[in-house]
């Protein structure tokens, strides 16, 4: 087999000029409109509470929630308050941003099960007062370790998901 | 299910992968597409049609960049379509070329997949955060790695994997790589498993090292039907099965600890060809690994091992190259020893196979014998899974 063709740069080359560039920068912006279930959903984390709904049919309830169960094929109307705690289905802990930079002190997403909603029904949330290095936060929590929604005051609440600061765990 | 046509693959060809290219998009497919029919021993006048895949168009600010790039996959006025499915897309070109004969209205098909995800600045990485759910997780400040780090956490807590278990993954893959003529400069070697654990914690638990690199590249495949695969001197390579599924967008409801998807595009794919018995029948393998954990997660869902026992399998060396009794996986080197040109790196995998099944890859050929093999992609929202069987 001959060998494959591909001119690999360096950087070098590309800050010297070597390699010829060219540059465009995107101006892109977007309003979304929330939609049924959300527009639910988001005027409910706006009171301080978190809703599900509830399929009759497969007996599931979904968080986050939508007007239609995409097993059953239905639309659905049953809404209902589900706990403002849960527990860990599974957390990572994160050393860097979006544009690849490293962070000095580490955030800790995890994947929430809220109490009320069926078995593994979860929402994705950062977790708050669980240390700031690796090993105190892989020491503080478990999958299993339960957990509690930390709200903003009512006044600071604007109907997004970010109304909750983060979860802590409890007990 | 009737098909009009088998469908044989005849020819293979990659580009070199590289963190950055000189060379354009239309100017990698070219010669990956080139590389493909010199093969074959075809020339673009005997194409009857042309498929491609490629990543988001973010990557390259190219907006519609399949037609942008038709040109270099030879499409120039031949019925042309790009099939995109996230980084399940390379796995899935072949099987959307698969169809376009199979349907017995072409007889030859050239497949390009093309990748180049170094012009996004400041880091590829960002033009990913647009997967998320726009309400419920973007404002959370989302990057790309989160959802994967907290997949393997899943499964790491649910089955107690040792953090060595990913390691080792990372070591073989990196290992084979280093025979591969398209591997990236840095990534393959023969590492240390505790070098590999020393590694940058990116987002725990993923390390560096367990993680698959940004490049560029191309690669490219012919299909043909099965008359006109007879009248070529090489012995043809069939696609036996081809598999593919969708699981919810409501990633956090999902089971994260088992690729229900995957194991569903299996299915489908070990039914069409006849595979009733997949760790028997199925000889090698090119589980999709753009983490090590995956290349474990997908064997389980490919059926090759049971729920919780592939890293088992990794520590007795059952996915090895040089395994008699086990069935080696990603033998190419993977995507962590060779690279991940998104949508190439599915064909690199297949071409894998292909070379496999043929006797033709060198260093790489497998010890044990070869009749039927398998590569599958994964991609989306974690989402998809793509399995094409090949067999000779």
């Amino acid at each position: 087999m001959k060998p494959f063709s591909g001119t690999s740069l360096t950087d070098h080359a590309l800050t010297t000029g070597e390699v010829l560039l060219t540059y465009w920068k995107v101006k892109a912006e977007y309003q979304w409109d929330a939609g049924l279930a959300m527009s639910t959903y988001l005027n409910g984390l706006k009171q301080g509470k978190l809703l599900g709904i509830h399929c009759p049919q497969c007996r599931r309830t979904l968080i986050p929630p939508r007007v239609f169960c995409e097993l059953c094929f239905r639309p659905l109307d049953q809404w209902v308050e589900l706990a403002n705690i849960g527990k860990i289905n599974t957390y990572s802990v994160s050393y860097v941003n979006w544009d690849a930079t490293r962070r000095q002190t580490p955030e800790v997403p995890a994947v929430i099960e809220i109490d009320g909603a069926s078995p593994g029904m979860g929402i994705l949330h950062l977790m708050g007062e669980v240390g700031d290095t690796l090993e105190a936060i892989t020491r503080r929590l478990k999958v299993g370790t339960p957990v509690q929604a930390v709200w903003k005051p009512d006044s600071e609440r604007e109907g997004a998901i970010t109304d909750i600061r983060y979860f802590r765990p409890i007990g | 299910m009737g098909y009009k046509n088998r469908v044989a693959v005849v020819g293979a060809g990659l580009t070199r992968f590289m963190r950055r290219a000189l060379e354009t998009p239309k100017e990698l497919a070219f010669e990956a597409a080139s590389a493909a029919l010199e093969d074959a021993g075809l020339t673009i006048a005997d194409i009857d049609c042309v498929v491609s895949v490629s990543a988001p168009d973010a990557f390259d600010g190219v907006h519609m960049k399949g037609e942008y790039f038709a040109d270099g996959a030879g499409a120039w006025g031949k019925p042309y379509m790009r099939t995109y499915v996230g980084g399940g897309s390379g796995v899935f070109s072949l099987i959307s070329g698969w169809y376009h004969i199979a349907s017995g209205h072409f007889d030859t098909c050239l497949v390009v997949a093309e990748e180049k995800m170094s012009a996004a600045l400041p880091h590829p990485q960002g033009c990913f955060n647009a997967i998320y759910d726009q309400f419920t997780e973007r404002p959370l400040g989302v990057n790309l790695l989160w959802i994967f780090a907290l997949e393997m956490n899943r499964y790491m807590q649910t089955y107690g994997i040792p953090m060595e278990t990913f390691a080792r993954v990372a070591q073989k893959n990196k290992r084979n790589g280093m025979d591969h003529p398209s591997a990236q400069p840095g990534i393959a070697g023969d590492f240390t498993i505790q070098s590999i654990l020393d590694s940058e914690v990116m987002v725990w638990p993923v390390h560096r090292q367990m993680v698959s690199p940004i490049s560029d590249g191309a690669g490219a495949m012919v299909l043909t039907s099965e008359s006109f695969a007879r009248r070529l001197s090489k012995p043809p390579v069939w696609i036996e099965g081809v598999g593919w599924n969708l699981d919810t967008s409501y990633w956090t409801d999902r089971d994260l600890c088992y690729p229900t998807y995957v194991e569903k595009a299996a299915r489908m794919a070990y039914e069409m060809a006849g595979v009733t018995n997949p760790r028997r029948d199925i000889h090698v393998a090119e589980p999709y690994d753009p983490f090590a954990y995956k290349e474990l997660h997908h064997l389980e869902g490919l059926l090759l091992a049971d729920r919780g026992q592939a890293p088992r399998l990794a520590e007795e060396g059952f996915w090895d190259r040089d395994t008699e009794t086990g069935i080696p996986a990603s033998p190419s080197g993977g995507l962590l020893g060779v690279g991940n040109p998104i949508a190439a790196s599915g064909v690199m995998k297949l071409a894998e196979i292909y070379w496999q099944l043929q006797g033709q890859a060198g260093a790489r050929q497998v010890r044990r014998e070869v009749r039927r093999g398998l590569a599958q992609g994964w991609g989306d929202l974690m989402q998809v899974g793509t399995v094409v069987i090949l067999g000779k």
